[in-house]
């Protein structure tokens, strides 16, 4: 699989990354290295296998009970927070 | 005091030879002197150190506390901490600090531990040499020209150089096992499960897990006692009883079924390989036997891994968006270029690279190509584990493929460096347990052997790896400069 | 000139009625002030994981139970990826590959009385995302996370509708069974119950689909049909004009009442879905399942079934009736009060307590009268002490007033004269008053027996038992 500037250009929207022109001519080169890397899962046969999405996938999830543990702590958490107005994480508008 | 061993710490305590306090300044001191050469701390917390040392004084001179308390230790800045910053390595977290403790910090915050800082790391725990931290590498502390190995390298230095005694690590790919063998200490990856999870920042989520490098097995034990454990705030956590680790590590060998990996052998450099036999003998010596043993798939292991790690770790990086937390771009145009901006900026090389490839590997026309064919041979692979493990009780092979290579040797090739990996994956794509013990040296540099075992065999894989260092000194060997 | 049919296929997103979220111990509670009720696992901090809330799970299998749909024994969270403010981690846990509820159906009442069968596909778990609110401070949006995690059932159906009314009828029939479940509030304002929905159309008898639609933001019925109604018209203008329809995501703007749209979305259109690590597969037992079953209430179709059956109902009354579990278990209670007197009932509980109801906007439970005093009104119907004249204006009394209807009729001396003696001297009164009539009457023009009928009435204050007075006034007249 050859990986084009352009394909690049389009994953890197998906993953909402900026790459500078050098990046993006870098990672066609060295996804198209690691994606024919990766390539060689084609010699295993694997018609009768079912995908082991998890280690524990043998397990069941654990249910919790329907109850409110949590109480207000948004100024301590909003001190991380790059901008905030009156309780809200401000961001450039949203358009819809 | 810093080339005593836990118990050894935990007896000076008890008996007052020295008081926590002491033994805090001592190694306060150590890192003060010598981080500037490792650059193994990020973050030395030393008067919530200092305060939580002479808690455990008053502890202990009330004739309370257990095997940790009043022991420092430090922590890779992956594991969130309250009030402390926590960068996980990137530039997007570094002014991030942690509203809450990760359950493991919490667990040995509650065993009465001393948290001195914490460790650098690879950048969001993706590399194999600590050379993709934002904060510059971490170096060997047995040549400063040579990695310390990834991505739990500042731990690895640290506990190496005995600038701690303990330090937490996390291992995705063998981020714990890689960096031990390289420094000379050990290193326990536990079964996916056993550790908690929560509040450790992750990389792929199906692979992560957290561990302990100490200088022996032992030490280790009475570390693994203290952290693991069901936490109903993991839902991949698993509720299955903690053994008394420690008390179970002096049990005899006679009996252990040993298997040697012959996918783990096949085109291994020779100096590593014979360092490797000798040491099965020394097992072997206590009356353990061994068969060799084929796990078929096991090469693809490392393909298999830089699929499943990448798809998850896109998508677990996604909520670093400069919204809540973390950094943001300045003065963005709109929400695009907020989004872009930030994270183009907030994040390193190897992280993007991953990113872009877990993003690739998920995206419409190539999820069953790439993830989903990744996700049916990590079942194979998974599969040939459990056949092995039918016929022998642990597996045994090298950790690393070569000791610890010169900074700046792999940075430019991807695949090579992911090669390195290519003897620790396998235990993360099976959840499987496995230990890194140091057994011997090529040229001034340590070696590792791997010990790898079924499911929670935690107390076997400690066990193997105790009576092993009670015939031989490698993981007492300290760094020149260190002693 | 060509016909066209069209296609109408609806997601409803339910939000369950959990205590808690889906995925953390924050509250659900509605109304909190911004990020007040965002817990680090809503917020997407770092390092932190989800763990499912069982009773979302439970309230999930109670609605496939009660649609006849499958259970899915092993059920998996999947995460949906993209970049959207409102959406904190970059991705929404949702269910992908295995929901828990598939193949089910529901049955809906057409215009003309016909019943029709309108499949549903799947309802799956999911969280909901928080809210962006638009010039908090000028040229920024402000994010509250506080409906983050908030846990919803996603209610897909086939593309079975042919028309707005029938997607209304099925979005309906969905509202009550969720509010008749007690799964979810059904309270569309506070957004509850939301729709989305898939509009295409096609030439009568063609097979293929058309190229669909997906309305969104579709929060009342009436938008629905609205929306629908438009977007069918748009379509079809295209169609016919020689144009193609585009498969896009458009917006309903009630204001304006039009459909526009919207491009943004449309562009991170590939999700990305994968099992979500951090969540094990939801393994349901059958006991489970067993147990869930076991907390059904009576449908809203078999209660109208009984309805019909046992108190000789017409289908359009017991579909009334059985609009609202509340509504239905206040019929019961007036007709159990009654010991019968199902239609009687009936009549007053769709009639008179409706309109009140109605008029003062209020629900069934917050009605000013409860059952056993409304059935104390009608006892009165019952044995004759008021006429269903005069039960109106005691009802209206009573609504108003706050008392029982005893106490209405006694104090305002209601109660009606079955007395005969006291009937037939109003009648002689009468009689004596109006001579002519009386003449005339007793040579044949007997149509002026209701002249009679409403002169007594009128001297007795209309409290004359309708049925003595009629028999008194015949023998009376014929002298």
């Amino acid at each position: 699989m050859n990986l084009t500037r352009k394909d690049v250009e389009s994953i890197a929207h998906l993953a909402r990354l900026a790459l500078t022109e050098q990046e993006l001519g870098e990672l066609a080169a060295t996804l198209t290295r690691i994606i024919t890397f990766v390539e060689q899962l084609n010699a295993a046969d694997t018609s009768k296998v079912e995908p082991m999405a998890h280690p524990l996938s043998g397990q069941s999830q654990r249910l919790r009970a329907d109850e409110v543990t949590e109480r207000d702590e948004h100024e301590r958490f909003q001190k991380n927070a790059p901008l905030v107005e009156a309780g809200l994480y401000l961001v450039p508008k949203v358009i819809e | 005091m810093h080339t005593l061993s836990v118990s050894e710490l935990a007896a000076g305590l008890r008996s007052r030879r020295f008081s926590s306090e002491e033994l805090t300044r001592a190694l306060l001191a150590r890192i003060a002197r010598h981080n500037g050469a490792l650059n193994a701390f990020l973050t030395v917390t030393e008067e919530q150190a200092l305060a939580a040392a002479r808690r455990a004084d008053q502890t202990l001179k009330a004739g309370g506390g257990g095997p940790l308390t009043g022991i420092p230790l430090a922590h890779k800045d992956i594991f969130c901490t309250d009030g402390i910053r926590t960068t996980c390595g990137s530039r997007i977290l570094d002014n991030f600090v942690a509203p809450y403790d990760a359950t493991v910090a919490q667990r040995l915050k509650d065993a009465g531990v001393v948290l001195l800082g914490k460790t650098n790391m690879d950048e969001f725990a993706m590399g194999s040499s600590n050379e993709t931290s934002f904060y510059g590498p971490v170096r060997n502390p047995w040549d400063v020209t040579r990695v310390p190995g990834g991505s739990s390298g500042g731990s690895a230095a640290a506990v190496a150089a005995r600038l701690v005694p303990i330090a937490t690590g996390t291992d995705t790919g063998g981020s714990i096992r890689q960096p031990a063998a390289l420094t000379g200490i050990t290193g326990l990856k536990p079964t996916y499960g056993r550790v908690s999870r929560y509040g450790m920042i992750a990389f792929a989520s199906s692979l992560d897990q957290a561990g302990v490098l100490t200088p022996s097995a032992a030490d280790a034990a009475v570390v693994l006692a203290a952290m693991a454990g069901f936490d109903p705030r993991d839902s991949t956590s698993v509720d299955e009883p903690v053994p008394d680790y420690a008390a179970l590590i002096e049990k005899p060998l006679k009996g252990l079924r040993i298997g040697l990996l012959r996918e783990f052998f096949d085109g291994l450099d020779d100096t590593v390989a014979k360092l490797i036999h000798a040491a099965i003998d020394v097992l072997r010596a206590q009356g353990a036997t061994t068969r060799e043993v084929s796990l078929p798939h096991l090469p693809l292991s490392v393909p298999t891994y830089y699929v499943v790690a990448p798809a998850e770790c896109s998508s677990n990086l996604s909520r670093f968006d400069g919204v809540r937390f973390g950094y943001r771009c300045e003065k963005p145009r709109d929400l695009l270029d907020l989004y872009k901006r930030s994270r183009g900026e907030g994040f390193g090389a190897e992280v993007k690279r991953r990113i872009m490839t877990g993003t690739y590997v998920l995206s419409a026309g190539y999820y069953d190509a790439y993830y989903l064919k990744a996700q049916k041979v990590r079942q194979l692979i998974s599969d040939d584990f459990r056949h092995a493990f039918e016929e022998v009780d642990v597996l045994i092979g090298p950790t690393s493929p070569t000791p610890a290579f010169a900074l700046g040797a792999k940075v430019d090739d991807p695949i090579t460096m992911y090669l390195n990996d290519i003897y620790t994956i396998g235990a993360n794509l099976a959840g499987l347990p496995a230990i890194s013990v140091p057994c011997g040296f090529v040229g001034a540099l340590p070696v590792g052997m791997q010990i790898i075992g079924p499911v929670f065999s935690e107390a076997r894989l400690l066990n193997a790896a105790h009576r092993y260092q009670l015939e031989t000194d490698w993981h007492k060997r300290i760094p020149r400069g260190y002693e | 000139m060509m016909e066209w049919e069209t296609v109408i296929g609806l997601e409803i997103h339910a939000q369950l009625a959990t205590r808690s979220k889906i995925f953390s111990g924050s509250s659900t509670a509605y109304g909190a002030p911004p990020n007040t009720q965002a817990n680090l696992v809503d917020l997407g901090y770092p390092g932190v994981l989800p763990v499912l809330n069982g009773a979302a799970l439970r309230m999930a299998i109670k609605f496939g139970l009660a649609t006849g749909a499958n259970i899915a024994r092993r059920s998996v969270f999947a995460r949906k990826n993209y970049f959207y403010p409102d959406l904190p981690k970059g991705y929404q846990i949702s269910q992908y590959e295995r929901p828990v509820v598939e193949d089910g159906t529901l049955e809906i009442v057409l215009d003309d009385g016909s019943r029709k069968t309108i499949g549903i596909t799947r309802a799956h778990l999911e969280e909901d995302a928080g809210k962006s609110l638009h010039d908090v401070v000028k040229g920024l949006s402000g994010i509250d996370l506080n409906r983050a995690g908030v846990p919803l059932l996603e209610i897909v159906s086939e593309p079975d509708m042919r028309s707005a009314k029938e997607a209304i009828a099925y979005m309906k029939k969905v509202h009550t069974l969720v509010r008749y479940l007690e799964i979810c509030d059904g309270n569309m304002q506070e957004g509850s119950f939301r729709c989305d929905a898939n509009v295409s159309v096609r030439p009568l008898g063609q097979q293929k689909l058309g190229t669909r639609a997906e309305l969104k933001n579709l929060n009342s019925f009436r938008f629905v049909e609205k929306a629908i109604n438009h977007e069918v018209e748009r379509q079809i203008e295209i169609l016919r004009s020689g144009g193609t329809v585009v498969q896009e995501t458009r917006l309903y703007d009630p204001d304006r009442d039009e459909t526009r749209s919207m491009r943004s979305k449309e562009e991170a259109n590939d999700y990305r879905y994968f099992p979500d690590p951090d969540l094990l597969p939801v393994v349901i037992e059958e006991a489970l399942i067993e147990a869930v079953r076991r907390t059904l209430p009576e449908l809203p179709d078999d209660k109208a079934r009984r309805y019909v059956g046992d108190y000789g109902l017409s289908e359009y009354d017991a579909g009334v009736l059985t609009a609202s579990r509340e509504l239905g278990d206040y019929y019961e209670a007036v007709v159990k009060a009654l010991g019968g007197e199902a239609k009687l009932s009936a009549n007053w509980v769709m009639g008179d307590l409706a309109g009140a109801l109605n008029r003062e906007g209020l629900e069934i439970g917050a009605s000013k009268l409860d059952a056993q005093t409304l059935a104390g009104l009608l006892r009165r119907i019952q044995d004759s002490t008021i006429s269903g004249k005069i039960a109106k204006e005691v009802f209206e009394a009573m609504w108003t007033e706050g008392k029982d209807a005893d106490a209405i009729i006694e104090s305002r001396g209601l109660r009606q004269i079955t007395d005969s003696s006291a009937i037939e001297r109003a009648i002689e009164a009468v009689m004596a008053a109006n001579p002519a009539q009386l003449a005339d009457y007793r040579a044949g023009k007997e149509k002026l027996f209701g002249f009679f009928v409403g002169q007594v009435m009128k001297a007795t204050q209309g409290k004359a038992n309708p049925a003595q007075l009629n028999e008194l006034l015949r023998q009376k007249l014929k002298g």
